[in-house]
This record gives structure tokens, C-alpha cells and sequence, in this order.
């Protein structure tokens, strides 16, 4: 079947979509945007969290024509012209990527959080990246990158 | 596989009747999990994401809520908080925030797992689920006639769940659930008490302990007939602990991965007493108030 959406800002067409199919294989398989990943398919470990219309969801629990005439952003929508986005640049300074798998879907969902709240505590931090499972960081690392984003984005606001 | 797309609730109605092996889909997070891992190959998937007011509550004339079932847990949370607390601190323990802003009521109601979280503060505020067919019109289903079996419910082939109603509470709403850690844990069990000052009755859920989440009846009528509805006392432990052992004794638990028979009935006279404690302390304080 066909699927309309706008991903990243931009429209995507895609052709052939298998009716079952998810928007996370759609994302990496059809339009060609490997960045959100697909680790469980039972969305247990949040490495494929999407934003769906501006919320952050899990892409692999999506079937790929609920996204139809929706609006798709990705891990890869997050830096801008000029560069990383501060949240991606907190994370890489704070030694928050390891292996990386779980880095996209973490991004998005910790995004969603600085942006709805701008200080968050440590424990709205912990609750809003408790869908998000790493295996390689134990998370203090991840923590201090929401932490450093969040001030910075403070100081900048003043 | 055919992957229907209606925007209207007599479209989806309609197709439902047309074929009613379609699978509906509203949230995805039961049938994506089982589409993903091969567990079912539906002929159709009928997505209601599309269908205008299914998404939506409203204040009925009567008073009561009238919550779609497609509103995701998130938005419980946020928007209905206030009026559904029971309902609410159920919510806040689904899966995980991904999870809660995509998973619905309806698609809880349409699994109808003896574990789905909804299910007890459902039965404790005597909640309704509104379904409908295109053939027969709506039927209104009090919780306690939902759950019929494992995964089956009064819903038939050919309808669909429109919304729930629940009146907004008129007073204290407690959740308790066991499960291994604070976020993504399907309940080991669970129990939901909300009390109604105006009637001086108490209702009950209790989940994950039987073959359907079903209200504990005589732990119930216990409450209404012992509580000191004046508030002038604090809770008796007697009392309490009593309470705790007629709702154990409402469970029918089997021995699973997540525990044994026992260690739930244990748990359910536990969570019992704890939210009644926690109900009469506000109730107290309201009625001091
Ligand atoms: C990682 C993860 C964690 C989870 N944690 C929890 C948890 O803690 N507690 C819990 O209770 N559940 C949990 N679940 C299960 C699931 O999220 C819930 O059952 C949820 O309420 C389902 O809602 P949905 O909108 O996603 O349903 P869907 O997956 O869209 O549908 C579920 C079922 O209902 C049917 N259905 C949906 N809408 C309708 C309708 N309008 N009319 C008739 N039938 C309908 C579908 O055909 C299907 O059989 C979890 C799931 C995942 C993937
Ligand atoms: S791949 Fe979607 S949550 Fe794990
Ligand atoms: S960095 Fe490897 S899983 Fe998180």
C-alpha cells in the first residue's frame, strides 16, 4: 500500500508497504533513515522512539498506515544547519554513547523532556527515559548529558 | 492482509460488520507486539486512529464522563486526573511514557488481559463501556459484565467499544500494583478501591488474580456496613486486616512465571488494607475539612 507523511519536514511517498508492517521498518527500510533503531519490536526498549505528530512514541508499535498524512521526526531531524543539536552535543561531551545503539531513541525522548520541562528534576529525568534501555552505560552518564543540556539551555534563555 | 481506514464511527462500524475478522487498532501495543512476532496474520487491520471523536471525552448531561476509547493513557493522566484518580494512578503504572502516550483505555478493554491496569479502577468506580454495532446499536456494558474469560469479553464480532463512562469520583480512589520494578511490569496483581461518601458504599477491582479482573464483592458489602461513614475513627486494624482477607478471598490466582497462587493472594489482602488505609486517611480528612 501507500503511505503519505511528512518526515523530517519533508513529504515522503512510499510504495509497497506491507499492510503489517511498522513505521520503524518504513523509516529504515523504505525512506532510508536508519538512525531510529529496531531492537525489541516490542516496545520494551524505546531505541526506535519516534515523535508522531510532535509525540514521542514507539515507531516499531506503529503500523505504517497509522502514520499516513502524519508528521514524522526522527533522531536524524535533530541537528540543525549549523550543526548538533546541544542535547546531541551534552551526550557526546558527557561520555553518554557507548555503543550507540540506544543513543537515537534516547535523543528523542530526552528531547521531548527538555522541551516540555525545561529544568527537570532528577527523578522526571529518570521517569520519562524509563521506557529507554541501555546496555552498556548504566544510565549515570545519560543522566549527566539530560542534566548539562538542560542547564545550558537555561543559561541561554537568560 | 487489507488495512482499513475509516474517518467516521459509522464508516468503522460498517466495516466492522462487513468483515468481522478485522482486527482494530487504535494504539498498536497489544496487536503490533503480536503483527511483529507472527503470533496472529489478521486478514484486516482496521485502524480507528482516524475516526474523529473517538479520541475525545466530554461531560455527559448526567454528569458522568463520557471518555473515548481511543484517549491514551497520557492524556488520562493529564486531563482527567482530577476526576478519574483511581483510573489515573493506573495509568501512570503502564509501560513506559512511549508506551502511555499510544496505549488506550479501548485497546485495554478490547485485550481484556486479566492484567490490563485499567481494569480494577474501572470495577471499583462502577464504570460502563459504551459498544456499539452497526446492526443491533449500542449496548451498555457495566464493567463488572465485561471480562467473561482469559482475553474474552462481552464485545461480539461485529462491535466495537465507542467509550467508557464513569461518574467523576466523589471521593478517595486508591491503585496498588506488584510488579518487579516501577516502570514497563505487566501486574503480578493489583487491586483498586474508590469510595462513594454519598452512597456510603465502597467499590473494588481486583486484577491479575483470577481469569478476569472481577470487584470483590463481600469485601464490599463489609465496608459499607463496618466503615465508620461519620469519620470520626480512625481505620481499626481489625477491620483492615479483615478486609484484606474478604478480597483475597475474591481472588482466584493460578501459580504463573510472575508468581505463585499464594504469594498473590498474600499480595492482594496487602494492597487491600494499604488502600483502604490510604482511602480513609483522605476520606477523613475531607470529611474534617
Ligand atoms: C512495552 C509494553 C508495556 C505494556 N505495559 C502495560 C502495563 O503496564 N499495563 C497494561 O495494562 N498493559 C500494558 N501493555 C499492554 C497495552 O499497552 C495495553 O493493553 C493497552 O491498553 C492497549 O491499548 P492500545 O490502544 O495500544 O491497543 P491496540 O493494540 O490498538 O488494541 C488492543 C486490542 O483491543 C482491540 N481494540 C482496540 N480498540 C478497539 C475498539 N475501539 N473496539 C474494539 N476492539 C478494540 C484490538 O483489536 C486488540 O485486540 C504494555 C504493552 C507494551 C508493548
Ligand atoms: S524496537 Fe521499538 S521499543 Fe524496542
Ligand atoms: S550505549 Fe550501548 S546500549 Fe546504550
Amino acid at each position: 500500500m501507500r503511505v503519505r507523511m511528512t518526515v523530517n519536514g519533508r513529504p515522503e511517498t512510499v510504495d509497497g508497504a506491507w499492510e503489517g508492517e511498522s513505521l520503524l521498518y518504513v523509516l529504515r527500510e523504505r525512506v532510508g533513515l536508519p538512525g531510529s533503531k529496531n531492537a525489541c519490536e516490542q516496545g520494551e526498549c524505546g531505541s526506535c522512539t519516534v515523535y508522531l505528530d510532535g509525540v514521542p512514541v514507539c515507531a516499531c508499535l506503529v503500523a505504517a498506515g497509522q502514520a499516513e498524512g502524519r508528521d514524522v521526526r526522527t533522531v536524524e531531524g535533530l541537528a540543525g544547519d549549523e550543526g548538533l543539536h546541544p542535547l546531541q552535543e551534552a551526550f557526546v561531551e558527557a561520555g553518554a554513547v557507548q555503543c550507540g545503539f540506544c543513543t537515537p531513541g534516547l535523543l528523542v525522548q530526552a528531547h521531548d523532556l527538555i522541551e516540555r520541562v525545561g529544568e527537570p528534576s532528577d527523578a522526571e529525568i529518570r521517569e520519562a527515559l524509563a521506557g529507554n534501555l541501555c546496555r552498556c552505560t548504566g544510565y549515570e552518564k545519560i543522566l549527566d548529558a539530560v542534566r548539562l543540556a538542560a542547564a545550558r539551555r537555561k543559561d541561554e534563555a537568560r | 492482509m487489507d488495512f482499513l481506514r475509516p474517518t467516521t464511527w459509522e464508516e468503522a462500524l460498517a466495516a466492522k460488520a462487513a468483515l468481522p475478522e478485522a482486527v482494530p487498532i487504535q494504539g498498536g501495543t497489544d496487536v503490533m507486539v503480536e503483527i511483529n512476532f507472527d503470533v496472529r496474520r489478521p486478514v484486516a487491520l482496521l485502524d480507528l486512529s482516524a475516526v474523529a471523536g473517538l479520541s475525545g471525552w466530554e461531560v455527559a448531561a448526567d454528569g458522568r464522563l463520557r471518555v473515548g476509547a481511543a484517549v491514551p493513557y497520557a492524556r488520562i493522566i493529564t486531563e482527567l486526573g482530577d476526576r478519574l484518580p483511581g483510573l489515573a494512578q493506573a495509568s501512570r503504572t503502564v509501560g513506559s511514557p512511549q508506551i502511555r502516550n499510544r496505549a488506550s483505555v479501548g485497546g485495554n478493554l478490547g485485550a481484556a488481559s486479566p492484567a490490563g491496569d485499567s481494569h480494577p479502577p474501572l470495577l471499583a468506580s462502577e464504570a460502563v463501556i459504551e459498544v456499539e454495532s452497526a446492526a443491533r446499536g449500542v449496548r451498555m456494558i457495566p464493567a463488572a459484565e465485561f471480562y467473561l474469560g482469559v482475553k474474552r469479553s462481552a464485545l461480539e464480532p461485529d462491535e466495537l467499544i465507542r467509550a467508557f463512562w464513569a461518574s467523576p469520583a466523589s471521593g478517595p480512589q486508591y491503585f496498588s500494583k506488584v510488579g518487579t520494578r516501577n516502570a514497563m511490569v505487566i501486574a503480578v496483581c493489583s487491586f483498586a478501591i474508590a469510595l462513594h461518601p454519598e452512597r456510603r458504599t465502597a467499590g473494588t477491582g481486583v486484577g491479575s488474580a483470577a481469569p478476569t479482573p472481577r470487584r470483590a464483592t463481600e469485601a464490599e458489602e463489609f465496608l459499607a456496613a463496618e466503615l465508620d461513614w461519620s469519620g470520626a475513627s480512625a481505620l481499626d486494624p481489625a477491620l483492615a486486616r479483615r478486609f484484606g482477607e474478604l478480597a483475597a478471598g475474591a481472588a482466584s490466582p493460578i501459580d504463573d512465571v510472575r508468581g505463585t497462587a499464594e504469594y498473590r493472594r498474600h499480595a492482594v489482602a496487602v494492597m487491600a488494607r494499604r488502600t483502604l488505609g490510604w482511602a480513609w486517611d483522605d476520606y477523613r480528612e475531607r470529611a474534617a475539612a
